[in-house]
């Protein structure tokens, strides 16, 4: 017993129904985190992943309660404790690190100070010790300068600062185990695999437990060494990081391993069918039952219980755990994707287009003078052939979005063109774009919780466009909307609800049945899987490439998400800083050569397999301003020539596999460095 | 926009909804039968009292309550009870137009100046801070004074002066919900800024705007009184509570009940209106103790 460190049992949490009703969000949970061990808790969201965690350092959210079990803490029941004995231990003895570190530091105090305050509540360090402890700690997470960093403000540092920040904080009372929210969900791919680099050497270093809460089955592959798997509240599989990830014996694990795009795999992923019952509509029988492949009669009546099976050193809550099949990658039976029906035949392109934030002051719109020499998007030149779909990948920052909303008309260009279907021009201004044009592109958002209005019901939002562009009324407006609700594979009786009574799947369907609603030619989607959970995720994908093979529908996909672009998208378009680096066919872009930038974000981008390491080659430092002159990416590049790169803009050049690069690397040499 | 069937049902039903859960606590429940008690005591008072309201007696002067006088006399010897009880009606249709009115031009203009933003957002705002600059009561004295005090005069004006606050709150919380995707989708797809307001804001900032409107309310009805208090608001003989007030107030040494008695009925329903007002934005989710309007 002594080797663990926090014991959890039987625990249940839950909340009371308005009704009266107590209803569980965690359901029976028990495990044990040993010590210096990390331990992965994944699952899709509501799967009480986060609620177990905060248990875990004795806290239950407002609203909720404890039901029964305990969490112990080197045997003292956290649950059990005062709110003065838990600052005890909190900050000492337990840490939390929060998944989104620029919210969690105050942003009008020096990151200094804020460490300092930690270690004054914390330890009983003099002054002297403490300035030298932070400048340590600053180190300890790679923060370059330590001292000067420690002068500046929150808002100064980049995102992956400021959780290096919060990990320094976390560390500043030696805490015996540490727990981490989602730390990386909010940062770019670089970023984040540096972070998780961090978390590693850490743990290595320090010995401290950790428990690393996730719905990223990449990330969780890089840390752990122990993964939980959390279904409706329970845990339904927990072992070893590689035999979970690589044989995972339970289905659940089993099917949301298959939907997860992967860079070396071809084609889209397999979806799950169903959703995760939400708390309360949990009935008898197997939690999984609706969505599993492998059930049973038995199944339906009985809950399984967690067995563990000594041999694999893994638990797991399945009857028929020996009929889950593995899938061996060669073993994946991979939906045909056909040779597609691209038609030579341009329906948009961009020529020279640029896009500028900045304001003309009063005094420059007198005498007419263009300010901005140096625009956030510039001379971005591509056409897109109908029936394609192209993706516009990058970083936060690389003006992919910015691109999408000048073609939807949200945003003016500074310069250039943007024309559809050859050579008419679309005005770049939405008030002189004609009902045709605006009807023939739609946008879809990434949250449809922000893209739908709260207030009406799926009706109202699906009657929106058909009112506005086709004028239809009463019966036959009625019929298009339930069309469509079909074509979205969603029933008739959804018209009536509102958005806070759908999952997000099927929000994020609902705003697809908005766009396709003006029969457009091009949809414009950004990054529309990216707030969704993986097994939706892939539904989602799955009905995109279904609508576009019935429609024809052109798509210009927005992602950060390199292996989903990779599943859905016919060609890859690799921005930086708003400057193109790279454009080719999908298939090739992530073979080399390819520009050094996309070389490092197929490096950063995490598997779901915990022998697959990421290739950290560039410095995740974040550029705020494009340089002024030469190649956009010369402050990163792990390739860099030297003045060539930073004085001149590199010419395109194109490699045998047919795609593009701008890079002023000669593009066998490219191909030699990088192989 | 066509309000057919269905959606008469649904506005049906979230009124009853809304206002269960308002008498379910019982600040909202004591709000809601003081605010209905007034309702009631305005529309039937003309057929119970038991007096009537301008008849001069001077041999009944200042008479304490008593049996036949329940809450005493004037100095005119007026029987207090038949004023107070008639004192409320036209303050309450007086200020609940005038609310109306404020919360009409205030609510869409706000959510117009939110929604457009830059250089005609920047000038409607400046008017409207630099009436808000103005003392309310000597710029309603100089339109009563140059119009006269009737009801015609005064529900627009108090609208007038009571939307001006009504717009920044709006404008608040068109803020909140312009920058939602579901506004830039709706311009994305062309709609016009008048079916933006209609259907796309209007339904998100509505609640806020209603809750608002319900303390303006109160506010006015106060303001009103004032009015009143000040010579500017009803003209006698009509019975008015702040009159009433003013007229008795130098009396209060012995003749308490002429003064107490209208008080009691202004603050009662100023007091039912707040807590209706507060039950109101609780049982639609916005609470006022821990969301402050601009």
């Amino acid at each position: 017993m002594s080797n663990n460190i926090q014991s959890v049992k039987n625990l249940s949490i839950g909340f009371k129904s308005q009704k009266g009703k107590e209803i569980s969000i965690l359901r029976n949970v028990t495990t044990n985190i040993k010590k210096g061990e990390t331990v992965g808790i994944v699952g899709e969201s509501g799967s009480g992943k986060s609620t177990l965690a905060l248990a875990m350092m004795g806290y239950v959210k407002h609203g909720l309660f404890t039901m029964n079990g305990e969490c112990l803490f080197n045997s003292l029941n956290l649950l059990d404790l005062s709110n003065n004995e838990l600052e005890k231990i909190r900050g000492r003895k337990i840490a939390m690190i929060p998944q989104n570190a620029g919210q969690s530091l105050t942003p009008n105090l020096k990151i200094g100070y804020q460490i300092e305050e930690a270690l004054k509540l914390h330890t009983n360090l003099n002054e002297n010790e403490r300035k030298n402890r932070i400048s340590e700690l600053l180190n300890n997470v790679r923060l370059p300068s330590p001292d000067v960093m420690a002068l500046r403000y929150p808002h100064e540092l980049s995102g992956g600062q400021q959780q290096r920040v919060a990990v320094a904080m976390a560390l500043a009372g030696n805490p015996e185990l540490l727990l981490l929210d989602e730390p990386t969900t909010g940062l770019d791919v670089t970023t984040q695999a540096h972070v998780l680099e961090l978390l590693k050497d850490i743990a290595k270093d320090t010995g401290t437990s950790m428990v690393y809460v996730s719905h990223d089955l990449g990330a969780i592959a890089q840390v752990c060494d122990r993964v939980i798997v959390m279904y409706a509240g329970e845990i339904v599989l927990e072992g070893p990081v590689r035999k979970i990830l690589k044989e995972p014996i339970h289905p659940y694990t089993n099917g949301l391993l298959k939907s997860i795009p992967k860079l070396s795999l071809e084609g889209l992923p397999e979806s799950m069918p169903g959703a995760q019952p939400q708390p309360g509509h949990i009935g008898e029988g197997c939690s999984f039952y609706d969505r599993c492949n492998i059930s049973d009669e038995k199944c339906k009546t009985k809950t399984p219980d967690l067995e563990f099976l000594s041999e694999i050193d893994t638990s797991v809550r399945c009857f028929n755990y020996k009929k889950v099949i593995i899938n061996q990658n060669k073993n994946i039976q991979l939906k045909n994707l056909d040779e597609k029906n691209i038609e030579n035949n341009e329906i948009l392109s961009l020529s020279d287009v640029s896009i500028s934030y900045a304001k003309q002051s009063f005094l420059d719109q007198l005498f007419n003078k263009l300010t901005d020499s140096n625009p956030t998007v510039k001379d971005i030149n591509i056409n897109i052939n109908k029936g394609e779909t192209i993706a516009l990948v990058g970083e936060s920052g690389s003006g992919k979005s910015t691109i999408l909303k000048s073609i939807a008309g949200l945003l003016k260009t500074k310069d250039g063109n943007i024309n559809f279907a050859q050579n008419r021009k679309l005005s770049e201004d939405l008030k002189n774009r004609s009902s045709d044009d605006l009807r023939a592109i739609q946008l879809i958002f990434q949250n449809p919780d922000e893209s739908l209005n709260p207030n009406h019901t799926v009706e109202q939002i699906l009657s929106q466009p058909l009112k506005l562009y086709f004028g239809l009324k009463e019966d036959k407006l009625k019929k298009n909307i339930i069309e469509l609700l079909e074509k979205v594979r969603l029933g008739e009786f959804y018209m009536t609800r509102y958005p806070r009574q759908l999952s997000g799947g099927e929000k994020q369907r609902i705003a697809v049945a908005r766009a396709f609603a003006a029969k457009p030619e091009i949809i414009l989607c950004d990054e529309v899987t990216s707030a969704l959970d993986v097994s939706v995720q892939a539904a989602v994908l799955d009905l995109l490439k279904k609508l576009k093979d019935d429609f024809g529908t052109t798509y210009i996909f927005v992602s950060h998400d390199l292996a989903v672009v990779k599943a859905i998208s016919d060609r890859v378009a690799v921005l930086y800083q708003g400057r193109l680096c790279e454009i080719g066919p999908s298939k090739n872009v992530y073979k080399f050569p390819s520009h050094p930038y996309t070389e490092v974000l197929l490096g950063a981008v995490l598997e779901p397999d915990p022998d697959i390491k990421p290739k950290l080659i560039a410095e995740d430092i974040v550029e705020e301003k494009p340089p002024e002159k030469g190649c956009c990416f010369q402050g990163r590049c792990p390739r860099i020539l030297g003045d060539k790169c930073r004085e001149e803009v590199p010419p395109w050049q194109v490699g045998e596999n047919g795609n593009a690069i701008r890079c002023h690397i000669d593009i066998e040499e490219l191909k030699i460095q990088q192989s | 926009m066509e309000i057919n069937k269905e959606d008469k049902k649904n506005i049906i039903n979230k009124i009853s909804e809304v206002l269960i859960t308002m008498a379910s606590k019982p600040s909202g429940f004591i709000g809601l039968a003081i605010l209905i008690f007034h309702v009631i005591l305005a529309i039937s008072s003309p057929w119970f009292v038991p007096y009537d309201y301008k008849a001069i007696n001077p041999s009944l002067m200042l008479q304490a309550p008593s049996a036949d006088f329940w809450f005493g006399t004037d100095s005119l010897g007026r029987d207090v009870f038949t004023r107070t009880a008639l004192g409320g009606r036209t303050a309450l249709v007086v200020t609940f137009f005038g609310s109306l009115i404020a919360l009409l031009w205030g609510g869409l203009l706000g959510i117009f100046c939110g929604l457009v933003g830059g250089k005609i957002d920047d000038v409607v705002m400046r008017i409207v801070d630099a009436f808000l600059s103005i003392p309310w009561i000597l710029a309603m004295l100089l339109i009563v004074s140059l119009l006269g005090t009737t009801t015609e005069v005064l529900i627009p004006a108090l609208g007038f002066f009571y939307g001006k606050g009504i717009v920044r709150v709006a404008r608040a919380a068109t803020h909140d919900v312009i920058a939602k995707d579901y506004i830039l989708s709706a311009k994305a797809r062309g709609h016009n800024n008048l079916s933006i307001i209609w259907n796309e804001i209007l339904p998100n900032v509505r609640d806020a705007i209603l809750v608002e409107g319900a303390m303006r309310w109160s506010w006015m009805l106060l303001g009103f009184s004032s009015l009143s208090f000040l010579g500017f608001g009803v003209s006698p003989p009509t019975p008015d509570w702040g009159l009433m007030i003013s007229n008795a107030r130098g009396l209060m040494s012995f003749a308490w009940w002429a003064v107490i008695a209208p008080i009691v009925g202004l603050s009662s329903l100023i007091i039912g209106i707040n807590l209706t007002a507060d039950a109101f934005a609780k049982a639609l989710g916005i609470d006022r103790s821990t969301k402050a309007p601009v």
